[in-house]
């Protein structure tokens, strides 16, 4: 089968890539850009641990084709620190220890993200709710909870 | 701070950042699948649709046809002559003459891409000829049963039982006819759980690779990379040191990543592809199908109880199928079901049998949930019928230090009374209760364990250290090992880096299960630390020109011991270190054995939920969980154990379960019908960490990862009957059969 050429911008960078056209924008990422921080837990939707930004809005990767990434910009796990400076989310996770086998993270990271941009100050439910596309088999979710609205408290600060 | 009588720590109980948080992250640490060679071909499995079949033929000369396809192996391509549990992983890793359950792997292809081979594997062609299957545990021993495997029964099953009834076992001590008659009420019930998965999140991935000359290098997640090497060396017929194998970092485990399934095929299809490295990553669907649940239980308990609350006698008699191979964890499942209580009357009787499904695996405290339900349900029943307080039941019964256990041995130092103690005090047992709303409770019980541990440290030009350790970093052990070297030697905790290395690298180390990772492996680091301290105090001893005898270790330096020493000041672990090449070289340190001292963890649980009467849907209000972790070495990490235990108890007792269909076929292969629970399905769970230190370890580690799934299964169940007076005896409490329950009420 033919490859379709690519064209996107990946954490502010721009990447081509061929994609065969049944090739999910989470193998494209791992397999052919070689960021392999955006994990595949389920293949279906039902996990969040691909989940990444497609021109700012939380998608599955797993549910995505890769050759719909073209034109688009794509933001991962990998582009979330900035510069030497992590993001407060990461912090605050390594902090409350909100991690145990981490594999879960980048998903959980990259989805709570979007979640204080559109509501900086979530309730604990409303953070539930969010996250519930995100399965987590380790934590029991409680310290994941805690560091996103921790972070949040410390991010409304900042901007305050 | 913790104290153990004159002990106090200054970096043990911290909770200092994890050393391989930042890579966590950021999406750099390299998990199973995040791995790739040079030259790589990529691996896909066929696998049989039938739950029984036997495989008449298979023909790959369409997919070898493909361009692209390097290789297909069947279990052709495999030694004969394996026997017991090297044949056993074996034909679970790939079919032999009969395909025995839905998933079953029957041929394996490499090739150029991905999509290459996932096409591939679908033209190679499978003859099967459909028998008769079973799926359920009580119809398996049934007379007419469609027989697995016959002759797989071992020498301890009676006669006159079907041949899916592979191992028989009976043990206790007393008399429990005579307790049962010294009893005021005598109760006997059935109960049943269904199998559930682990459910880590990565599904099992590996890198193999393996030239024509049999030696081979594998890169795979897994809990224990040494046993990946002999399972998969003794498949495939090669010397086990022939084989390395490196871990990668691991997505979760709980147990299901202690053997062996897609592994060997990576290795047979390498050989087969002239050396060329093979990836193979599994989806969900094949982790659910085809890795290694948990068994399916069905059980009857029969307790005897005076009007006080004292036990005299108990009976339970188990039947458990862990998929089509022996190995349910039955025996467990009995040793934990009455651990918690003081029986000088008890027996326990258990089948391990055979059905049409995976081979069980290990998952967090194998056999002890669902013991622990069928023994705490009982006991709340009993304890309501006399109207008798359910905590003070297990308070009066409770094992102590010295009693002698319910499967045999005394027990040692074990922190029971204390974890009930604790329970009874915690505040949420004040929190009031509504309409529908119930409170349950239950105690749960796990050994832990030692095994085969090498760990070897090494002081660095600069004087920090660094530790090698086999045992993989599943939910923090990086960190807790790190604690104790740097508590040891009296330097910073940022000074010490534990790397856990390949099988090259070290010893024999079984892998990170049963709870031993911070105990034996911290165990063995300490060890090791203790000889590179007992190195630098002789080499300041030779500086000093006196008995090395007379030099001691503290705070990170050697120094003179006692007033006839002579007087030198303090010599730093930086300046020994940094003269080490003058003084007599490398300064290292290392252990190996089995460590003895293993401490026993309870715990107790306490549960408020609601049931919803229109649907029979459990809300979760409030959790806590309680147990003994005889040291807490980073708490955090403790505290996230008792969480994530009990997280996934709660997913057994209310919604996990393998569904098949009438055809013997999983029903349920996807996370969207295998429900998890999410965040939005729980509360914060509240925990309390008891520490009644374990005099076998050096900082009083018990291990803690195990005890606490046990507790919820009953806990929950205890908590229904509360709420609306229905006692469920079979797992899942699914809304259906819970508004079921309710409607025949
Ligand atoms: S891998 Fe995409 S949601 Fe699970
Ligand atoms: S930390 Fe392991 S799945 Fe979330």
């Amino acid at each position: 089968m033919s490859k379709i050429h690519v064209t996107t911008t990946i954490n502010g960078d721009p990447v081509e890539f061929l994609a065969d056209p049944r090739e999910t924008l989470l193998d494209c990422l791992r397999d052919k850009v070689g960021l392999t921080g955006s994990k595949e837990g389920c293949g279906t939707g039902d996990c969040g641990a691909c989940s990444v930004e497609l021109d700012g809005t939380l998608v599955c990767s797993c549910l995505v084709l890769g050759v719909e990434a073209d034109g688009k910009s794509v933001s991962t796990i990998e582009g979330m620190a900035s510069d030497n400076d992590l993001h407060p989310l990461q912090r605050k996770f390594i902090e409350h220890a909100a991690l145990q086998c981490g594999f879960c993270t980048p998903g959980i990271l990259v989805a709570a993200k979007k979640l204080l941009e559109v509501n900086p100050d979530p309730t604990e439910e409303e953070t539930r709710y969010w996250l519930a596309g995100n399965l987590c088999r380790c934590t029991g979710y409680d310290k994941i909870v805690r560091a996103v609205m921790d972070a949040a408290a410390e991010m409304r600060q900042e901007v305050a | 701070m913790a104290k153990d009588g004159l002990n106090e720590f200054k970096l043990v109980g911290t909770r200092p950042d994890r050393p391989d948080g930042l890579d966590k992250v950021t999406g750099r640490a390299r998990y199973g699948a995040d791995f790739s060679l040079p030259g790589m071909l990529w691996g896909a499995v066929v696998r049989s649709p039938h739950a029984h079949a036997k495989i008449v033929k298979i023909d790959a000369t369409k997919a070898l046809a493909m361009e692209g396809v390097k290789a297909v192996v069947t279990r052709a391509d495999f030694p004969e002559g394996l026997s017991g549990e090297d044949w056993d992983l074996q034909e679970n890793t790939i079919a032999g003459e009969k395909a025995l359950y839905d998933g079953h792997a029957v041929a394996a292809v490499a090739a150029t891409s991905k999509l290459i081979a996932e096409d591939a594997a679908r033209l190679i062609e499978v003859e099967y000829e459909v028998l008769p299957h079973v799926i359920d545990v009580d119809d398996a021993m049934a007379e007419g049963a469609p027989v697995i495997r016959e002759g797989a029964a071992d020498p301890t099953v009676p006669e006159g039982l079907h041949p899916n009834v592979v191992k028989y076992m009976e043990f206790g001590h007393g008399d429990v006819e005579k307790g049962f008659a010294e009893a005021d009420i005598v109760r006997e019930k059935s109960y049943k759980t269904e199998a559930t998965h682990q459910g880590y999140i990565e599904p099992h991935a590996c890198v193999g690779q393996m030239g024509r000359d049999d030696k081979g290098e594998m890169w795979v997640c897994t809990q224990g990379q040494w046993f990946i090497r002999k399972m998969c060396t003794a498949v495939l017929g090669v010397e086990a040191s022939q084989l390395r194998v490196t871990p990668s970092e691991i997505g979760g485990g709980f147990g299901g990543k202690t053997t062996i399934f897609m592994e060997p095929l990576s290795l047979a299809l390498s050989r087969k592809a002239g050396g060329r490295p093979v990836k193979i990553v599994m989806s969900r669907s094949e982790v659910l199908r085809a890795t290694g649940p948990t068994a399916s239980a069905s059980m009857d308990v029969k307790i005897g109880m005076k009007k006080d609350g004292t036990i005299t006698g108990a009976r339970a008699e188990f039947r458990m199928q862990g998929g089509a191979f022996p190995g349910a964890p039955v025996d467990m499942a009995l040793y934990c079901a009455f651990a918690g209580y003081k029986l000088e009357n008890v027996q326990h009787i258990g089948y391990d049998v055979l059905a049409n499904r995976p081979k069980c695996a290990a998952y967090r405290a194998p056999g002890s949930p669902m013991g622990a339900f069928a023994v705490e349900s009982l006991v709340d029943e009993m304890a309501a019928e006399l109207e008798l307080d359910p905590i003070a039941v297990r308070q009066k019964n409770a094992v102590r230090s010295g009693d002698k256990a319910s499967y045999g041995p005394k027990f040692g130092s074990i922190g029971l009374v204390e974890v009930l103690d604790a329970l009874k005090d915690h505040p949420n047992l004040q929190a009031e209760l509504g309409e529908n709303q119930g409170r349950g409770f239950a105690v749960g019980y796990w050994f832990n364990h030692n095994g085969e541990t090498s760990v070897s440290m090494a002081i660095g030009e600069d004087g920090t250290a660094q530790v090698s350790i086999g045992t993989p970093d599943i939910g923090g052990s990086r960190a807790s090992v790190s604690l104790m070297v740097a508590e040891t030697l009296g330097i910073p905790y940022e000074d010490v880096r534990v790397n856990v290395v390949e099988t090259g690298a070290l010893g024999v180390n079984e892998p990170t299960h049963g709870s031993r990772a911070t105990f034996a492996t911290g165990k063995a680091a300490v060890e090791a630390t203790g000889h590179a301290i007992k190195e630098m105090c002789r080499r300041a001893a030779a500086e000093w020109g006196i008995d090395e005898d007379a030099v001691e270790w503290v705070d990170g330096a050697a120094q003179p011991a006692g007033p006839n020493a002579g007087k030198f000041p303090p010599m730093t672990i930086k300046e020994i270190a940094g003269n080490m090449g003058s003084t007599g070289g490398p300064i290292s340190g290392h252990h190996e054995s089995v460590p003895d001292g293993v401490g026993a963890s309870f715990g107790a649980h306490a549960v408020d939920l609601e049931v919803d009467p229109e649907t029979g849907r459990v809300t979760i209000l409030r959790y806590l969980v309680v147990q003994d972790a005889g040291r807490a070495i980073h708490p955090s990490y403790v505290e996230g154990q008792y969480q994530g235990g009990a997280a996934q108890g709660i997913g057994w007792a209310l919604n996990e379960e393998y569904v098949y269909d009438d055809k013997g076929r999983l029903a349920n292969p996807i996370f969207l019908d295998y429900r998890v629970p999410v965040a939005s399905d729980l509360p914060m769970i509240d925990t309390v960490i008891v520490e009644v230190p374990n005099p076998g370890h050096p900082f009083g580690v018990r291990g803690v990862g195990e005890t606490g799934i046990t507790p919820p299964l009953p806990a929950i169940a205890n908590a229904i009957a509360d709420a609306v007076g229905v006692r469920m005896t079979h797992l899942p409490i699914s809304p259906p059969k819970l508004l079921a329950a309710l409607k025949s009420r």
